[in-house]
């Protein structure tokens, strides 16, 4: 996996989803824990669990242009 | 599953143990053929695929099949037929030691499980209502998936949980998903060498992750095994079989149904994406409830985990898995929306039976008169 380029899909009206060996980190340089090979990050701002998704796009009516 | 673990109890948890939750049946004096076996027959076929299938001897279990599938008002509600399917179905699974593996593929007992997972099918498909189709593109699919799962049905199983349930209840709802939950995601696993390209590379994506990504401790069936065990409760697989009445072993047939069936493909594609877009908000919703009442985080990582990880997992399967299928196999698209309609159906009414029992001050579980 980790010679392999890092992928970042967007899925319409949810999260982007990001495959690959990438480091996420916050506002401060600090890591944010990975315990999964994929992982979706919120995009519409209203997760618990940011920066990861937590579904609630869903229920709030988020909507993308694609 | 985790069979290498602890299967006592580990105590009492600090916010109590219910006293009236039944404990799994271990009297000497009761052991006889099945005495390995943690749960016993409802009715005349499952008696007779038991000891045939524990026994190895032969029974007339698909004469028996066929006349209570005849006589059967409600198949899915039915006690004796539900049982027998669901075992029939632990023997592929390898889910109980004392069903003799060299059965499995007995061809009488085949016939038996042929007999009422027809009739099963037929039941689900003439009650689960299928929306209309949209067209076989895997953004068309995965839009309308989202829009099927996302309408409002009724009372939520979650939301009582969160606010609302007391601690026998949340017991009783730990005890109802431990019947799928300790294996949880092994249904939906024999779909994988039936794929090919996108939708396998999909599946796998999505069940390597159920199954730890590589690390044991991760594995989601063995997290709730944890999760159950500080709860008080045991994870031995089928300690409480005995105790959940048949829509539970509908619940967890009607994926094994999807997944064992090459020619139900389809539905158990969308069974798994109905599954998992149904999956994130009402899991933090439990761990809610279940801080609320006390539980501490060995309770609660298997709810939060899953906050997390569905919400990967539901745009995974809406997408690629299941729009992938219909894109490459657009004669599967119906079965994918009977598999995701069916998954809301037989999981909403386990959930309308535990919000009916508790509304009337009763228990979800099978009370010693049922048995």
């Amino acid at each position: 996996m980790r010679d392999e380029p890092v992928t970042i899909t967007a899925y319409p009206d949810g999260p982007l989803l990001v495959r690959g060996d990438a480091a996420i980190r916050t506002s401060d340089g600090e890591e944010v824990a990975r315990t999964r090979r994929t992982v979706a990050l919120c995009r519409c701002g209203l997760s618990s669990i940011k920066p990861y998704c937590d579904g609630t796009h869903k229920a709030s009516g988020f909507r993308t242009d694609d | 599953m985790s069979r290498a673990s602890d299967n006592a109890p580990r105590g009492p948890h600090a916010a109590g143990v219910s006293t009236t939750l039944p404990s799994p049946l271990t009297s000497p004096e009761s052991r006889d053929d099945a005495a390995d076996l943690p749960f016993r027959p409802r009715g005349p076929v499952s008696a007779a695929v038991l000891a045939h299938l524990v026994g190895g001897s032969a029974t007339a279990h698909t004469a028996l099949a066929d006349a209570a599938v005849a006589a059967s008002p409600d198949i899915e509600r039915d006690d004796d037929l539900q049982l027998a399917l669901f075992a029939l179905y632990a023997s592929s699974y390898g889910a109980f030691d004392a069903l003799r593996p060299d059965l499995e593929w007995d061809p009488s007992l085949i016939a038996t499980r042929r007999v009422i997972e027809a009739a099963f099918e037929r039941s689900l498909r003439a009650s689960v209502a299928v929306p209309e189709l949209p067209a076989p593109t895997a953004d068309a699919v995965a839009r309308a998936l989202f829009e099927l799962t996302g309408a409002e049905s009724g009372p939520s199983l979650s939301r009582h949980l969160a606010r609302k349930a007391t601690l026998d209840q949340a017991h009783e709802f730990l005890v109802q998903r431990t019947v799928y939950t300790l294996r949880e995601a092994d249904p939906h696993s024999w779909a994988i060498p039936r794929l090919t390209g996108r939708p396998k590379a999909a599946l796998v994506e999505i069940q390597s992750d159920e199954y730890g990504g590589g690390r044991p401790d991760r594995v989601h069936a063995t997290l709730f095994a944890r999760a159950v065990r500080a709860a008080g409760l045991s994870d031995h697989y089928g300690a409480y079989l005995d105790d959940v009445p048949a829509v539970t072993l509908a619940s967890h047939n009607t994926m094994s149904m999807f997944g064992l069936n090459l020619r139900l493909l389809g539905a158990i594609v969308g069974h798994l994406a109905a599954f998992e877009m149904t999956s994130s908000i009402p899991n933090r919703l439990y761990a809610e409830g279940l801080r609320r009442l006390g539980f501490g985080d060995d309770v609660c990582e298997y709810f939060d985990e899953h906050v997390e990880a569905d919400a990967v997992h539901e745009q995974i399967a809406g997408r690629d898995l299941a729009g992938g299928l219909a894109e490459d196999r657009p004669e599967l698209l119906a079965d994918i929306f009977f598999g995701a309609a069916a998954c809301l159906e037989v999981d909403a009414r386990v959930g309308q039976h535990m919000l009916g029992a508790w509304a009337s001050g009763s228990s979800s579980l099978r009370g010693e008169e049922e048995r």
